[in-house]
């Protein structure tokens, strides 16, 4: 008999008709704004209850028996351009970090001048919103430091880091805001496992704002703008990723 | 008018579930198939499972999914099984090739999309948590959890149980007023969702998150780092998937048709039994 056989093909063929159907129902309706917007939406609940629930808590720190036997460089692997190839050929001696924006004081710091700030040493997670995790141990100055030197005016709002790779054709940037800025584990890492950051981890200094996911840590900093808006900033939704792919700014979940 | 539970006979049409109970299964059901596309579209960004807290490519992966050139393949452990055309390598509806873990067909959205597979995932992880959570508190409030999902000390004894078991394998359900009441075997599937792979599926997801790992540790801990909650998160998953399976099929076993009427208007047939033995019938005359 084929009928039963027939029956189950046809079964079979409606299943997955409905099935693409459904799909294709589910990505147009992403499509829509109103819908798109209301799921993203989801980001400022993320927020908000994190910070509600978590206040100033400091992310779990590790042993240095915990340390991944090989962190993975992730991203860019080498800064652009050649002023970026002579300081590293330099080892960093003349470079300086740029703080500007909407400080009283703009700042040029050199790289010897962060590192004579005083120094916080933390052994951190790493977590990449593509679901791996290394761990490993970063030193540098607190960016509240920094930008407690520089003088941050009262009505700046968020921290840009420009970076000195480009991506995909384009510059990286992030941004966090002075919740984070002023978090006591946020710092300008310059070293990473006891050695001067490499040039594949974002030498000569990455962001840690270690309650955040991988994007959020900024590699290869070059220059500090404090702003009142993301607005005006490359895409305006305040970081490489979040731009180009529509990943979420507030990146703690 | 519906007949009063006690008394049903097969052939009666009664009430079945409350509206709590069929609003929240609904939901769930939408939410529950959008959270594992979702999330298969997440799991495809990083295709690979580790214990522990940390993993990434260097690392020791106990499960993996890829391919070897045209080859897909999943390996669990030292076990690698061929999965060319469906995982790790397979022909999207345009015939391309693509070589993520999970189908295009299987996942959402369709074409790989990290960012856009976070913001489905995310938003309804709102809606299952305080689904949940809300179903809980109402069904404790009406007794339905004491009444229907608690099981009594004569369900827990194995004869009982061994004897749901063979009942089931022989596909005999139970009829007239006893089909209104859950036997052990169903409490005990309900039970496990409720109280433990759902909760366990919210768990697992807030110990991956960055944010809560600093103000809430013990959830990540617990499981033994942040790799081995995304491990669990993963299976829990499947073991809802294999929940729904079981699910369906008891369905479509007991009388679709019946079975989807009473978890929409909350009416329900009851099944009547086979036709009594003639003495019997002689017997309890008047």
């Amino acid at each position: 008999m084929s009928l039963p056989i027939l029956s189950r093909r046809a079964l079979i063929r409606t299943g997955a008709l409905g099935g693409g159907l459904l799909l294709s129902g589910c990505d147009k309706l992403y499509r829509q704004p109103a819908f798109h917007d209301l799921l993203a939406s989801g980001e400022n609940l993320h927020r908000v209850s994190q910070r509600a629930l978590g206040g100033q808590a400091l992310a779990r720190e590790f042993a240095a028996s915990e340390v991944s036997p090989q962190f993975r460089a992730n991203g860019s692997r080498e800064g652009a351009g050649a002023d970026y190839k002579r300081h590293l050929a330099q080892g960093f001696a003349n470079w300086a970090l740029q703080v500007d924006g909407l400080v009283e004081r703009p700042l040029a710091i050199p790289l010897a001048a962060l590192k004579s700030l005083p120094q916080r040493i933390q052994i951190t997670r790493h977590d990449c919103v593509e679901g791996w995790s290394a761990i490993g141990q970063w030193q540098g100055p607190l960016l509240g430091q920094v930008l407690d030197v520089a003088r941050v005016r009262p009505e700046a709002r968020y921290v840009v880091f420009h970076c000195a790779d480009i991506y995909g054709g384009a510059p990286y940037y992030e941004s966090i805001d002075m919740i984070d800025a002023h978090h006591p584990q946020t710092i300008l890492a310059w070293a990473m496992n006891g050695r001067p950051l490499e040039e594949a981890h974002g030498a000569p200094i990455r962001l840690r704002v270690e309650r955040q996911l991988g994007y959020k840590h900024a590699k290869f900093v070059n220059r500090i703008e404090v702003r009142q808006t993301l607005a005006g900033v490359y895409g305006g939704k305040g970081g490489y990723w979040e731009d180009r792919s529509g990943y979420a700014w507030y990146a703690g979940i | 008018m519906s007949t009063p539970e006690a008394a049903a006979v097969g052939g009666d049409l009664v009430k079945r579930h409350r509206l709590s109970t069929r609003l929240w299964h609904w939901l769930n059901a939408v939410t529950l198939l959008v959270m594992l596309m979702s999330g298969l579209m997440i799991f495809n960004a990083h295709p690979r499972l580790y214990w522990g807290e940390y993993g990434a490519n260097f690392d020791h992966a106990w499960l993996e999914i890829g391919h070897h050139g045209p080859h897909g393949y999943l390996r669990i452990g030292t076990l690698t099984l061929p999965t060319t055309g469906v995982l790790g390598i397979w022909t999207d509806a345009q015939g391309r090739t693509d070589v993520h873990a999970f189908p295009g067909w299987a996942t959402l959205p369709t074409a790989y999309s990290l960012a856009d597979g976070r913001v489905w995932h995310l938003a309804f992880a709102w809606v299952l948590a305080l689904g949940l959570l809300c179903y809980l508190l109402w069904s404790l409030a009406n007794g339905h959890l004491r009444r229907d999902i608690h099981i009594t000390r004569a369900e827990w004894r194995p004869t009982h149980i061994w004897h749901d078991v063979k009942e089931h394998a022989r596909l005999r359900f139970p009829t007239g007023a006893a089909a209104l009441r859950y036997n052990v075997l169903q409490k005990l599937a309900y039970a496990a969702v409720l109280f433990l792979l759902l909760p366990l599926m919210i768990l697992t997801g807030l110990a991956m998150s960055p944010g809560t790992d600093a103000w809430a540790p013990l959830a990540t801990e617990v499981f033994g780092g942040r790799q081995s909650a995304r491990s669990v998160h993963f299976l829990c998953a499947w073991a809802l998937v294999g929940f729904f399976a079981v699910h369906i099929a008891m369905v479509l076993l007991a009388g679709p048709i019946n079975e989807v009427r009473a978890m929409i208007t909350g009416r329900y047939r009851v099944p009547p039994g086979p036709p009594e033995p003639l003495e019997s019938i002689g017997e309890s005359a008047p």
